[in-house]
């Protein structure tokens, strides 16, 4: 999607009066993309990305570019290698080959402007919710920044928990919390939807969207469902055979809803991901279970 | 059948409730000395066996008045404390290098596991030579003893931190002394803590050896003393009072569990009753 279209988008979710000259339709059409100063989002760059483990090749030559403030929902197959060009971005992991640039600069002088959401909250078990959102702040205003946050998700009045008694939900809005907190310019999120129940999930979706457009950062979701890419991301991308088999955009106005344009984009993702054959990439555990294929959302 | 059932029901309301359940541990001890004051006052246990507990009861009076309990209790106790820190802190601080850094691993750790299957009681005629009957060679075994099983839960407890966990922490920018302090000791603390449990209850069993060999006060001492003079009741007070206070000790480190584990979902149901 354009720059243009992005800050239309974001500009009429979040209740900001436009200028006259601005579409109020959305477009379609490819337009210029402007550089945009003063937003929070970093520029992502990607260049030849190989990743191998002992001799294994999860990513081959792979390269990915992310403009600022996109947000950007990585799908596949298990095992295809999107954790894996996750946490290359992340940092976590040195790729083989390759290189990240961020606003043009190596990746890792920009190692604070990058926060990761993890699949499981990863929450500190003996520090209280409050403290672990303020992990890692230093400052003054420590604990005030991280109440914010955690107003932000909804979770003001839980800060004084331990992270134990709360719902897998709450856990992952802490974890939200606690990287918003940071105020990163690209926000990495491995997953961290799969193991909630379907209406935490939308509830979930909802929140990302709307702090994603407060914030304006740069968004990168990988994901195994392919109608949650649909929901919330600028661009889906598809990993397969250790590379990028498909880049599509998804032209949908937010906030989205399962209509008709919707189901229309997640049927060709899907098809397009279940159209390669059986066990080429796929660990043995991995097998699709045999349902009716009307059943299937996001069985992959 | 259905009758078993029902009555089998009713057993268990009856032990559900709260009364009885506080009652019910102390049934069997008191049924236990009411035997043993019966038999000893019928005559069928000598008092030189075992006396009656009315006379156990008695010599512990008798020895608190005169206030001479309190040297042997305040003896025995410091022994047992400076022991414990002296082994335990070593412990603590050897296990907690093994743990952090490799290289410290290889250099001490196969060694120090060799060393932990020689049993400290063994070493008793070595100590004997080494630091005579002296005050240190008591110290030394207490010490020995305690050293190990905090060090292996140290060494676990370090190495068995969530790799998950540390990996966010690095990500968030913590490295050092704070990922230490906030991550991995905390991380450690559970499996430390059952090494502390473990250490205590070894701490009154080596110092009941060390002080029967030789000593000049302490609850060992007292009960040797008694021996010799045919006091088996005082004997006996010897005994109960290494019980109590290795119950105290351990309250007191399940007090410790309560307060740094108290984010632990299986400490939070003690303390919410």
């Amino acid at each position: 999607m354009s720059q243009q279209n992005i800050d239309i988008q974001r500009a009429a979710l979040a209740g900001i009066a436009l200028p006259l000259s601005s579409p109020l339709s959305v477009t379609h059409a490819k337009a210029g993309t402007p550089e945009r100063k003063g937003t929070g989002g970093a520029e992502v760059n990607a260049v030849g990305l190989t990743k191998g483990y002992a001799g294994r090749r999860v990513l081959h030559d792979t390269d990915l570019h992310i403009a600022p403030g996109e947000f950007i929902a990585i799908v596949g197959r298990s095992g295809c290698g999107k954790s894996t060009l996750l946490r290359l971005l992340a940092g976590l992991e040195p790729a083989d080959a390759g290189q990240i640039t961020l606003d043009g600069e190596a990746q890792s002088a920009h190692q604070s402007d990058i926060r990761i959401m993890f699949q499981d909250a990863r929450l500190l078990p003996w520090k209280r919710v409050l403290d672990n959102v303020a992990l890692g702040l230093t400052g003054p205003d420590v604990k005030e920044r991280a109440r914010e946050a955690l107003a932000q998700v909804g979770l003001a009045d839980r800060a004084k928990e331990w992270p134990a008694v709360l719902s897998g939900g709450q856990r992952q809005r802490v974890a939200l919390a606690r990287a918003l907190v940071h105020t990163p310019r690209l926000l990495l999120l491995d997953e961290p939807l799969g193991a909630l129940d379907a209406l935490t999930r939308i509830e979930m979706h909802r929140l990302i969207e709307r702090l994603w457009l407060r914030h304006g950062f740069t968004a990168l979701l990988v994901t195994h469902d392919v109608s949650e890419a649909v929901a919330l991301a600028d661009r889906v991308v598809l990993i397969e055979d250790h590379r990028i088999a498909l880049d599509e955009r998804v032209l949908l106005p937010r906030p989205r809803h399962r209509g008709q344009g919707f189901a229309a984009y997640e049927e060709r993702i899907l098809d397009r991901v279940l159209q390669q054959p059986e066990g080429l990439s796929v660990p043995p555990e991995d097998t699709l279970e045999l349902h009716p294929a009307h059943l299937v959302r996001w069985a992959i | 059948m259905a009758n078993s059932t029902g009555s089998n029901s009713a057993v268990k309301r009856f032990v559900a409730h709260a009364q009885v359940q506080r009652v019910l541990p102390w049934l069997f001890p008191i049924f236990v000395l009411a035997i043993w004051q019966l038999s000893s006052q019928a005559g069928w246990l000598s008092t030189r066996v075992l006396p009656e507990p009315w006379a156990v009861l008695k010599a512990f009076w008798s020895l608190t008045v005169s206030g001479e309990i309190w040297t042997h209790v305040a003896t025995s106790t410091w022994r047992a404390a400076a022991g414990f820190a002296i082994g335990g802190g070593l412990g603590l601080l050897l296990g907690l290098l093994t743990g952090t850094f490799r290289p410290a691993e290889m250099l001490l750790d196969s060694s120090l596991q060799m060393i932990r299957n020689i049993p400290a009681l063994a070493l008793i005629p070595l100590v004997i030579l080494w630091f005579g009957i002296d005050e240190s060679a008591k110290l030394f075994l207490v010490a020995l003893g305690v050293f190990f099983p905090i060090y292996l839960n140290t060494f676990h407890g370090i190495r068995s931190v969530d790799k998950g966990l540390i990996e966010m922490a690095r990500s968030y920018g913590l490295s050092g002394w704070r990922l230490y302090t906030q991550v991995i000791l905390p991380g450690a603390t559970a499996s430390i803590l059952v090494g502390v449990r473990f250490s205590l209850g070894l701490t009154w069993v080596l110092l009941i050896v060390a002080e029967t060999i030789s000593a000049q006060a302490g609850i060992g001492y007292m009960t040797m003393n008694a021996r010799e003079f045919l006091q088996t009741d005082v004997v006996l007070v010897g005994i109960l009072l290494y019980a109590l206070l290795g119950k105290l000790a351990d309250l007191l480190a399940k007090g410790l569990e309560r307060w740094w584990l108290r984010w632990h979902p299986g400490y939070q149901v003690a303390a919410k009753v």
